[in-house]
């Protein structure tokens, strides 16, 4: 039935646009790029996205040369346009960080920095038209094309697990081990609860990295889907299309907010985070 | 879903972006932007210095040229006082001295009026005696009656 045939081509059309690019190991021995899901899905472990690292690395260097040619260039004379607006960015986190963060720690503003700006632009790939990139690919031959990193749960879970790594560095640094693992086991229960306190605080603080890489990685999913339902309205007849033009707009629009907000939630959560982990509780 | 090696890939790439920013982008940026400021600071508060000392100059321009007004008022005052009482001396001066020249001309007409009645005096003394001669015809002795003479003068 025509009915039943166009589903499946709207299945296999957002099935398409949700599967990597990926590279691994082939069925036949050989290394090289995953022709459909199902083989990308064999290559089980020794695999990798592509195309959420390729474009997420791009990104990263987008915004190391930016910076790094207005740093070059700072001076304390008059800034021009372009000085202007990087040093708003680095004004803005600073002084976010410096009312989260109160300890001292060189690295904390510099780090959200990368967060906020680095995961902004991945989220910016939202924005573009979500089959301009992916045709243009298919015509280089390139047949699988994810834009957006940061609707990669691998990507945003890698940066989240990247925040723990430092929070747990610091931790033990500032509190030493029997004094990290002593808040954990301690508390909130008297000592002779310790085994049940462990794993709750043990859960309270995983709890942490995950739900910071996964809020943005469900962020940018659905917003992604929901760009790519529109963009299967333009499939459905001259109506159906004009009102997916109107919903486009409208949700590109409200999407700026969220992918700004989105970066922004994960730089100050992993400053908190850091912040918390720095608070030694004689402190207090 | 779940991808390993994407996983940890992005991890490495975290902390590579990250240690470069650390290093190398954050520390020239923030220096440049607090010297800016402290600049910034600087020049706002030397133009509100520059403010003051201007306002204080003003200040003292103003009296000057206060304290340069009154005395040019005075200066002015002084030289009319002067004036005046320079015109007020000249006219008592010539005053005195018309009068003077007046006095003098008095005085000299009256000596000539005098001098032209002694004159007259001894003219009718002389024409008396003459007259007398003729009258008596005889000499009149001029030293015996000098005296008579004398006293008619002065009845004259």
């Amino acid at each position: 039935m025509a009915s039943e045939a166009k589903e499946f081509s709207s299945q296999e059309y957002v099935s398409h646009h949700l599967t990597n690019l990926t590279w691994g190991r082939l069925p036949d021995g050989s290394w090289g790029v995953a022709h459909s899901a199902e083989e990308a899905a064999q290559m089980g472990l020794l695999s990798i996205h592509l195309d959420s690292l390729l474009w997420s690395l791009g990104l990263g260097i987008v915004f190391l040369v930016l910076f790094g040619i207005a740093a070059r260039r700072a001076t304390a004379g008059v800034p021009g346009a372009f000085q202007n607006f990087v040093e708003v960015i680095v004004e803005f986190i600073d002084t976010t960080v410096g009312e989260i963060f109160t300890h001292t720690n060189k690295m904390v503003a510099p780090m959200a920095l990368t967060i906020f700006v680095w995961v902004f632009l991945m989220n910016l790939m939202d924005l573009v038209p979500v089959d301009l990139v992916p045709k243009t690919m298919s015509l280089a031959g390139v047949e699988y094309q994810k834009i957006v990193p940061t609707t990669n749960v691998n990507i945003t879970m890698g940066m989240a697990a990247a925040v723990f790594l430092l929070v747990l560095y610091y931790s033990f640094k500032r509190k030493g081990a029997g004094g990290f693992l002593g808040e954990l086991a301690f508390h909130p229960f008297p000592k002779v609860f310790a085994p049940i306190n462990f794993i709750l605080e043990g859960v309270t603080l995983l709890a942490k990295p995950i739900s910071l890489g996964l809020r943005l990685f469900g962020n940018l999913y659905a917003g992604e889907m929901v760009f790519i339902l529109i963009a299967l309205m333009y499939t459905g007849g001259i109506l159906l299309a004009g009102f997916g033009g109107i919903l486009h707009i409208a949700w590109a629009l409200f999407h700026v907010l969220i992918i700004t907000l989105q970066a922004f939630i994960f730089a100050v959560l992993s400053v908190v985070y850091l912040a918390q982990a720095h608070d030694v509780p004689d402190e207090h | 879903m779940f991808n390993l090696g994407t996983f940890l890939l992005q991890l490495v790439f975290f902390f590579v972006f990250v240690g470069i920013c650390v290093k190398f982008i954050w520390p020239p940026a923030i220096n440049a932007m607090r010297e800016r400021q402290q600049r910034i600071a600087e020049g706002l508060e030397n133009a509100e210095k520059a403010d003051a000392a201007l306002a204080e100059s003003q200040q003292e321009a103003e009296k000057i040229l206060q304290q340069a007004r009154a005395e040019g008022q005075q200066i002015i005052d002084q030289a009319r006082k002067q004036v005046s009482s320079m015109i007020e001396d000249a006219k008592t001066e010539a005053r005195s001295e018309g009068e003077r020249i007046l006095e003098a001309a008095r005085a000299e007409v009256a000596q000539e009026s005098n001098r032209a009645r002694e004159i007259l005096r001894n003219d009718v003394a002389t024409l008396a005696v003459v007259g007398a001669e003729r009258i008596l015809s005889v000499d009149i002795d001029r030293s015996k009656h000098s005296a008579m003479l004398e006293e008619l003068v002065q009845e004259l």
